[in-house]
């Protein structure tokens, strides 16, 4: 009954057959023929940069009062124009990027440590940990990270912190799931077997045989999970519960601009056409590396 | 059958209990003082106090969780601390415009996503097997409410052809505006929630179509539709059923979001303002409602799931994940 609950959040192709560690592969090259995988590195490496560059310098700084006229269209001083406020849009969007960074590291970051966590305890202890932990975890997948983000934010207010728990508690479940499903499949295998008849601690087979051979797969949904952090953190800072500023979003730069989008388009299209672009950067390198450890999936998903 | 029925069954009060659970825990346990922030700054100690215990989060958590559950097993869901009408009245006067709008969105979408997502999977070299992968790529990488903005841009404020927002005064007494304010909102939903169900479609499609008996009716001379017609549609409708009560819940969702681009009064208008208002009775009733919908779903597609592939219920009662085969 539980596994069927969230049978189609994983997708097809998230249970890869075990490799025995070890067993040579030849990753790199077909790394480098994936398309998806080239392309959404670059796609993704694009942001992060900017990112990076942002943490450190913008053209304007970023503050609630702009310096330029309102509404101002593209011009020498201001390359995207500026909003109603009189802000640099440039300067918010590479902020924005930023932002976006820190929410999909840290609740990737958040969601792959509790999430590793538990799937293994649940796939290598006795029987009604595995329960007890498969139905909370199924539970959790059902409750939408949206409203567990409202919950928070009613408690804690709108904040950075709070969208960044919501979206690594929702996606540390979807992992569990995951770990769970790969790890005990591993477990059962006849070279796990060998390993404790020959000596091999428990932390031994987790970390030589068990933590390899899940990586690739783990890998795919971690990559999905920051784009969908991404899309989660723009749809909460566009109804008013994000990060506050001195924090762009480009969520809530959508909102602002929304009002003003007749007289200033650019300052509306451009945040969502960002937060796009990077969720389909994640998406394609997900893709490519699914389709690394998995090369029968070329082409047809 | 009957067994499994019964166990799920029992699955999911113990899961409506725990979420419940797991929603006030959440809201009255973790910091933060309801009444503080109700009144606002400047307020006396006795005014907090009298409207603490008028809320009743002056008593144990203990006995505020019983009288919560009490209060919900006789069908009252509360009072709201900021309008002080109450909860159910609240929300039941806004579902003449959430039930619609995510029920519409959600039947444009497999409307549109299960044609387009077979025939990109029975010409998936062709023009359109490739041109639907690539736009449903994009469809969910894209925000939603981007796309509610954008469409408002287009067709209301420069085409002026539908209305920008907001629902008519009489509401559905005049049918005819409340219709037309509904479409911007039921087309952006149903946009996303194709892009995502046309790629499951698809896969689903593409799993069976690999098959050994499409295959061996392929070689008794049948076409690869007629093939698919006979044989496929059973096998490949058990993964899409399950997807489509995902997304049955993702409308709710989807819709509680974009009320708010379109400004229209309903469930999540109603959430946002209670959020915001640290409207406690109406962010848990609200929260714990729309998590209840999901979990009767998910029930219901499993069951469904069952009744169309009998093999799934040959398993024990804890059964294996209804995936591709």
């Amino acid at each position: 009954m539980t596994d069927q609950l969230d049978a189609p959040r994983v997708p097809a192709g998230a249970e890869v057959e075990p490799v025995e560690a070890g067993t040579p592969r030849r990753a790199s090259a077909r790394r480098l023929r994936s398309p998806s995988f080239v392309v959404g590195a670059a796609m993704v490496s694009v942001v992060v940069l900017v990112g990076l560059v942002a943490f450190f310098w913008t053209p304007y700084t970023i503050g609630s009062r702009g310096t330029g006229e309102r509404l101002g269209g593209p011009s020498a001083e201001f390359w995207l124009g500026t909003d109603k406020l009189g802000r640099d849009v440039l300067s918010q969007l590479m902020a924005g990027a930023t932002n976006a960074v820190v929410v999909a590291v840290c609740s990737v970051a958040i969601a792959a440590a509790i999430g590793i966590a538990l799937g293994i305890l649940a796939a290598s202890t006795t029987r009604w940990v595995d329960v007890a932990v498969l139905n909370v975890v199924d539970l959790m997948i059902a409750f939408p990270t949206l409203l567990l983000a409202m919950l928070i934010v009613t408690v804690r207010g709108a904040s950075l912190s709070s969208v960044i728990a919501a979206i690594g508690i929702s996606g540390a479940a979807v992992i569990a799931r995951i770990t769970r499903v790969n790890a005990s499949r591993v477990l059962r295998e006849d070279y796990v077997v060998a390993a404790a008849a020959s000596g091999t601690g428990w932390w031994g087979t987790v970390r030589r045989h068990v933590l390899p051979n899940v990586a690739p797969t783990l890998l795919v949904q971690l990559m999905l999970l920051a784009g969908a952090a991404i899309l989660a953190e723009a749809s909460l800072s566009y109804l008013g519960l994000g990060p506050r500023p001195p924090y762009a979003s480009w969520g809530r730069m959508l909102n602002e601009a929304q009002s003003t989008i007749t007289a200033a388009p650019l300052a509306a299209i451009l945040p969502g056409l960002l937060i796009a672009w990077t969720v389909l950067g994640l998406n394609l390198l997900g893709d490519g590396i699914r389709e690394r450890s998995d090369p029968s999936l070329r082409g047809d998903r | 059958m009957l067994r499994y029925v019964a166990v799920r069954l029992v699955t999911l009060v113990v899961s409506l209990v725990l979420a419940a659970v797991v929603v006030f825990v959440v809201l009255r346990l973790l910091p933060g003082d309801s009444a503080g922030t109700t009144l606002g700054v400047g307020t006396t100690t006795d005014q907090l106090d009298q409207l603490r215990s008028e809320l009743g989060t002056d008593r144990s958590a203990l006995t505020q969780l019983g009288q919560w559950a009490g209060a919900l097993l006789s069908g009252d869901l509360g009072t709201s601390f900021v309008s002080r009408l109450p909860v159910g009245e609240l929300i039941s006067s806004k579902l003449p415009i959430t039930v619609p709008l995510s029920l519409a969105a959600f039947v444009l979408s497999v409307l549109v996503s299960v044609p387009l997502g077979v025939i990109a999977a029975v010409r998936r070299r062709g023009v359109i097997g490739v041109a639907v992968s690539a736009v449903s790529q994009l469809g969910v990488a894209v925000p939603v409410f981007w796309v509610g903005v954008l469409l408002v841009w287009v067709f209301a404020l420069r085409l002026g052809v539908l209305p920008p927002g907001g629902f008519p005064r009489q509401g559905w007494d005049d049918p005819g505006a409340a219709v037309r304010s509904l479409v911007l909102p039921v087309v952006t939903v149903s946009i996303a929630m194709s892009s995502v169900m046309v790629r499951y479609v698809r896969s689903a499609t593409l799993d069976v179509l690999d098959q050994d008996y499409i295959r061996t009716a392929r070689s008794l001379g049948y076409g690869r539709w007629q093939a698919l017609a006979r044989h496929g549609l059973r096998n490949g409708a058990v993964p899409v059923v399950a997807i489509l009560g995902i997304e049955l819940a993702t409308s709710l969702l989807g819709a509680v979001v974009i009320e708010n681009v379109f400004a229209l009064p309903g469930l999540g208008t109603l959430l946002l303002d209670s959020v915001n208002g640290r409207d406690l009775p109406v962010v848990q009733a609200l929260v714990l409602a729309i998590t209840a919908v999901v979990l009767v779903v998910n029930f219901f597609v499993d069951l469904l799931q069952r009744a169309v592939d009998p093999r799934l219920r040959l398993g024990s009662t804890l059964g294996t994940s209804g995936g591709s085969r």
